[in-house]
């Protein structure tokens, strides 16, 4: 499935990034590259440093050391406009997130309407044009609370491509999901990867990472263990680490 | 009819309640209702911005700002109302300049009215900070690390996400908060603020109609609770989101 379309120039270059919360270490020595059109994913046990690295590449934990650059922007600048680097990192959280108070259509429009100060017709026009890309056409007007886990998960996913991202990020979004409504999100994160836009993805659902990266990165402790394609991590893992994973879990 | 009959009622019962039949008395006790209601408007409004701008600083990046807001809760929240109030108009009134009442005399810069307005709004804002606080806390931080994911300031993320959502948790606080600020706005009797209490204790000192004035002083005190209870619920209950449980 890997290449399915060209890769771009690279979006996301984390070089060397080390982040310890106290004297804990989490991440320790981390390097990998994502270049435009590019789905990576990115698995291993819990407390491995995948969520804590999601949330280092938008700037929402700061890094001890090393550095991380998306779309040529070093994050871990203390000068650098937050504003403009989370205007291309889109993320998506395993607990969805939304804002309780607004509508799923109001949800989405909010951000770009605030945030990017835009008009809020063309807002409209897009919001609901991304809420039917998503199937939830029939649910715009409905709060989080009465939507299911699987509908408020695709709210989030909209609510993140209303800002056009560069890259998003999916941060187990399908951990809190039951099996059927699973299913609506990863067809909906494998229609955004297959149009070209560029994911990385700490998942825990092996045969979906099989199937839509391009690239698979296991960690383990703080450390990328190995990677390479789906191919060869799964079907070929040379490490002892990422075999005794993979007998575990596939 | 009312007043003929409350005049009925004194004369042959010696039920005095002055203020439904005796036209003067019913003006003091009327001027009385709209000094308590404007000096309760003024202060329900004012502590609440007092609370906002409390809880904006205190969770701000200034250290100088946590300074002054912890200081000020920790002043107004551990002494009594009754003594701010005489601390602001016996002992600040005096250090401020008279003006001049366009005749030949001075008259104090700020009215006991203008007095008791400050003094209840600085009190009651003192818990509002805190009330605000704790629904400021209560809203979920992943919901907070949604909005800033997106690219939310501080000013905007308050704006649009925490605020509406800690406003919903903390309510009932608020609301017991504004209760009680309603009932210490008799405290400005001391200070001789023509409010409804000043207004009864006249009324009863000339007609000696004590119990009957402490029945009514009563009875309107419930009336005007009820009202602010009422507006709270209303709006309350406008608020509620479908699906939403906090």
């Amino acid at each position: 499935m890997a290449s399915r379309h060209q890769l771009g120039e690279p979006v996301v270059v984390i070089e060397g990034v080390e982040k310890s919360f106290g004297s804990f270490p989490v991440l320790k020595d981390v390097s990998l590259t994502v270049r435009r059109g590019e789905t990576v994913c990115i698995i291993g046990p819990s407390g491995s440093g995948k969520s804590t690295l999601l949330r280092c590449i938008n700037g929402l934990v700061p890094i001890s050391k090393g550095s991380i650059k998306v779309a040529g922007r070093e994050v871990n600048d203390a000068s650098l406009d937050k504003l403009s680097l989370r205007r291309d990192v889109g993320i998506v959280f395993q607990q969805y997130n939304l804002f309780p108070h607004k509508t799923a259509l109001q949800n989405v429009m909010m951000a770009p309407i605030h945030v990017l100060k835009q008009d809020k017709a063309v807002v409209e026009e897009r919001a609901r044009r991304l809420l039917a890309k998503v199937g939830l056409s029939q649910k715009l007007l409905a709060y989080p609370g009465e939507l299911s886990g699987g509908q408020q998960q695709r709210v989030a996913i909209a609510r993140s491509l209303a800002m056009n991202p560069k890259v998003m990020l999916f941060d187990e979004v399908t951990a809190a999901l039951d099996p059927e409504t699973k299913k609506e999100v990863l067809v909906t994160i494998q229609d955004l990867a297959a149009e070209g836009m560029t994911c990385i993805l700490v998942t825990h659902e092996m045969g979906f990472a099989r199937e839509v990266a391009d690239h698979v990165y296991f960690t383990d402790g703080g450390l990328i263990v190995e990677h390479g394609s789906p191919a060869d991590v799964f079907g070929d893992p040379q490490e002892e680490r990422t075999k005794g994973f993979l007998d575990k879990v596939l | 009819m009312i007043a003929s009959y409350f005049q009925w009622l004194n004369d042959t019962h010696g039920l005095n309640f002055s203020v439904f039949y005796d036209a003067f008395d019913r003006s003091r006790f009327l001027t009385g209702l709209w000094t308590t209601t404007y000096i309760c408007v003024v202060s329900i409004i004012a502590s609440m911005v007092l609370g906002l701008i409390g809880v904006w600083l205190a969770g701000g990046n200034s250290r100088l700002g946590r300074l002054v807001v912890r200081g000020y809760v920790q002043f107004f929240r551990n002494t009594p109302p009754l003594v701010q109030l005489s601390f602001f108009y016996f002992a600040v009134a005096g250090l401020l300049p008279t003006v001049s009442d366009g005749a030949s005399g001075q008259s104090p810069l700020v009215s006991g009215t203008g007095w008791a307005i400050i003094a209840f709004s600085l009190f009651a804002g003192a818990f509002n900070v805190e009330i605000f606080r704790a629904g400021i806390e209560a809203v979920p931080s992943t919901t907070v690390e949604a909005a800033e994911s997106l690219g939310y300031t501080r000013l905007q993320l308050y704006l649009h996400v925490v605020l509406p959502l800690a406003f919903r948790i903390c309510l009932p606080a608020l609301n017991n908060n504004l209760i009680n600020l309603v009932k210490t706005t008799t405290l400005a009797y001391a200070i001789g603020v023509p409010e409804l209490l000043y207004a009864a204790s006249q009324i009863w000192s000339e007609m000696f109609n004590v119990r009957e004035m402490m029945n009514v002083l009563l009875v309107t005190y419930v009336a005007l609770v009820a009202v602010l209870v009422w507006i709270m619920g209303r709006w309350e209950k406008a608020m509620r989101i479908p699906g939403y449980s906090t």
